[in-house]
């Protein structure tokens, strides 16, 4: 007998109390708890949540300024622009050079890199969650691994409220990566420590499209405007139980 | 090699619970470090916890999504298995430790490789891995700095989240400077005590591995049957250098940790970074299914590992234990755990948790202290994420030791039991029973403290101390002061 057969063996073994009625898909799991917990401005939300990780943020509706501005604090010289990344973001003129991924870079390469710009899949409010999917203007994920400084770029409809919301927008059969953060350690002392082996350093522009009123460009500015909103209005108790059927 | 489950799961020539802890109690430096992981990491969990108005539905929703993929825990595994399988993946089942170590060796060998590097995994631990593949030739290196910590210390892990939780700045900094050099790439010159340059050190060292290393081991945080989507949480980065660069990728799972459905990772990404560390989210989460062209390792393997798992899916009341999350809260607000240590625990899994999973895995034989090693004051049940309710199990594994010791020839606790029934059934015999025990304790007792009982008695006293019985008994109170009143 196989191993697989010796092991779903004494699992139906095990489980003989289990009525024969009672299958996988006939089994419901309530789901009281909320779809999510954040307020109407996810965008504020997301800024500060992301910015409690030590992660940096700006908002902008000039995402190039904000790309150049980024590229000059950190003096970057070889930057990863993985394919599909906007053009039209990346500074014009400047003493960097673009590293492309075609054909894939090899990991000294990118551990030499000053850096990467990227996009994201999506962003989550409430946990300054980043979700990389792999896609256009994303790439493999090495490049988002190996070099020490991280740029994301946020626009602004990207940014969901909650893990829930998020969850159910993306394809789990894409190689997905989520970003809370510099890479960070509480192994000694649960002091925490950012940047162990990913990149040390994540800065993060919040794009917002041309027209649209941004209140203020700075997250503890936006924090500042927050508290006046509940940021947990109602209870659980107030929706109804909802029973998900598996 | 590994041969039986509880080979590497307690460790051997390690002494009994009671003792383990006299000896961890004594250590005030341990005790210090203890105290002031726990409770930083405590008050952090209870004010990320209360943040989420819905914490105690979010509970619900898990332990109820957990108890029923135990329930149907066949058809969720298969469904896994064609999931993986469609995507890339192969998918390898092992019985016990050998078998999964044999099937992991194997698939090393199998790439020609002598190196592995290994995210953080509480499954390769329980079966002995990195030794098994020492015995093969094969080196394995940990490379989450608190099992690095663990790994150049020759040390054992003392914490599921935080392994080297009993070890402060100065040891881990003496540690690096002597042996880091035997492991790759030496600690810089005059390396300091910061945690931060503690964590630059280990960056370093592991870089031209994580460059160079062509095969990873990992374990698993959660899997979904229905997409065959494999999820590791962690906060370095070290888990991605593993998962993504190499060229092969051999998962090691407990068979429990299988969720029906991708949808359900929404409860348990909101409960896991909040329950283990304290965050809202941990900083990287990485979840694969099958293999990508052109990204990340081409050559993926899932071995689901039992090793003790389905007998303890036996039990219905135990069962409950594998339903854990592996987040560590209830060690974190455990009494026992606090003052005494992860090692004392003689196991891989420390605290309330290991209490009730090591000898449900490893056979109750194998660790019949562990059940007693609580006050059953309820705290884990309380944090627990999951509603794994560990003073329940505890007690229910409690009689199960106390039966596993029944033979045709009473025991001393047997005996004791059956003569204190006898006592308690008359009054006389309890007048005299009492009589004599205050007089007794008078004469054994230290500023009011009884140590240690003579003769049979030695056994029981040996783990207690016992306040000294009252010059008087309750019952010759009321006879005196009630004599008045008619009695």
């Amino acid at each position: 007998m196989s191993s697989r057969e010796t092991v779903l063996g004494r699992i139906r073994e095990a489980l003989t109390d289990v009525p024969d009625t009672e299958t996988h898909d006939t089994v419901t799991v309530p789901c009281a708890y909320r779809d999510s917990h954040a307020d109407a401005d996810v965008t504020g939300l997301f800024m500060e949540r992301a910015a409690d990780y030590r992660a940096t943020v700006t908002r902008t509706h000039d995402a190039r300024a904000a790309v150049t501005a980024a590229f000059e604090r950190h003096a970057l010289t070889r930057v990863v622009v993985p394919a599909g990344f906007p053009d039209e973001w990346l500074p014009s003129a400047g003493t960097w050079q673009r590293l492309c991924d075609e054909p894939p870079l090899g990991v000294q390469e990118l551990d030499t890199a000053s850096g990467v710009v990227t996009t994201c899949a999506l962003a989550i409010a409430v946990t300054g969650t980043l979700v990389l999917d792999a896609g256009a203007g994303q790439g493999r994920r090495a490049l988002t691994l190996l070099p020490d400084y991280h740029l994301c770029l946020v626009r602004a409809d990207q940014i969901v409220g909650d893990v829930p919301e998020a969850l159910r927008r993306i394809d789990p059969r894409r190689p997905l990566t989520l970003v809370s953060g510099p890479s960070a350690t509480s192994d000694i002392e649960l002091q925490r420590v950012e940047g162990v082996h990913g990149p040390r350093t994540l800065d993060i522009v919040v794009v917002e499209p041309e027209g649209q009123d941004m209140g203020c460009a700075e997250p503890k500015c936006a924090r500042a405007e927050r508290p006046t909103v509940p940021l947990f209005p109602g209870g659980p108790q107030e929706r109804p139980v909802r029973t998900r059927p598996r | 090699m590994s041969g039986t489950t509880a080979d590497s799961l307690v460790w051997l020539g390690t002494p009994s619970f009671p003792e383990a802890a006299r000896t961890a109690v004594a250590d005030g430096r341990l005790r210090a470090n203890l105290r002031g992981a726990t409770r930083t990491i405590r008050a952090r969990r209870s004010t990320l916890a209360a943040e989420l108005s819905d914490w105690e539905e979010l509970r619900t929703s898990a332990a109820a999504v957990k108890r029923n993929a135990l329930r149907h825990l066949d058809t969720h595994l298969i469904r896994l298995e064609a999931a993986v399988t469609a995507a890339g993946g192969t998918v390898h089942w092992a019985a016990d430790a050998a078998e999964a170590n044999r099937i992991v060796t194997g698939l090393v060998a199998a790439t020609g490789e002598r190196e592995v590097v290994k995210v953080k995994s509480m499954a390769t631990q329980e079966i002995g891995l990195n030794e098994a593949l020492a015995t093969a030739g094969i080196r394995a290196y940990e490379t989450d700095l608190a099992e690095l910590i663990v790994q150049l210390g020759d040390d054992r892990p003392s914490h599921i989240l935080v392994p080297a939780i009993h070890k402060n700045r100065s040891e881990i900094r003496d540690l690096f400077r002597d042996s880091m050099a035997a492991w790759g790439r030496p600690a810089p010159e005059g390396l300091s005590d910061d945690p931060a340059a503690l964590a630059e050190a280990a960056r370093r060292h592991l870089r031209e591995k994580f460059l160079r290393v062509k095969v990873a081991v990992s374990g698993a945080n959660f899997a979904a049957a229905d997409t065959g989507t494999v999820a590791v949480v962690e906060s370095e980065g070290n888990g991605r250098m593993c998962l993504t660069l190499p060229d092969t990728l051999i998962t090691v799972m407990g068979i429990e940790k299988v969720l029906p459905s991708f949808a359900d990772l929404e409860v348990f990404l909101q409960l896991l970074p909040r329950s283990s560390t304290g965050e809202r989210m941990n900083p990287y989460t990485s979840l694969w299914t099958g293999t990508t062209d052109g990204d990340g390792p081409q050559d993926f393997h899932l071995v689901l590992l039992d090793n003790g798992r389905t007998a303890t899916l036996r039990d219905t009341v135990g069962r409950q234990a594998l339903a854990c999350i592996r987040c560590s809260a209830c060690l974190n607000v455990c009494p026992v755990y606090e003052r005494t240590g992860g090692h004392s625990y003689g196991s891989v899994y420390p605290g309330p948790i290991g209490a009730v999973l090591t000898p449900q895995l490893a056979g109750i034989e194998h660790a019949p202290s562990l059940p007693f090693a609580s006050t059953l004051c309820g705290a884990c049940y309380d944090a627990c994420p999951v509603k794994i309710d560990i003073p329940e199990v505890l007690v229910h594994l409690r009689a199960r030791a106390v039966d596993s010791k029944r033979g045709p020839v009473p025991t001393a606790e047997a005996l004791v039991m059956k003569a204190a029934a006898a006592t308690l059934a008359t009054p006389h015999t309890l007048t005299a029973a009492q009589w004599v025990g205050a007089l007794g304790g008078r004469l054994l007792s230290r500023q009011g403290v009884l140590r240690s009982l003579p003769g049979p008695l030695a056994h029981w006293s040996r783990t207690r101390d016992t306040p000294a019985p009252a010059r008087g008994t309750f019952r010759a109170w009321w006879r005196r002061t009630h004599r008045q009143e008619g009695r």
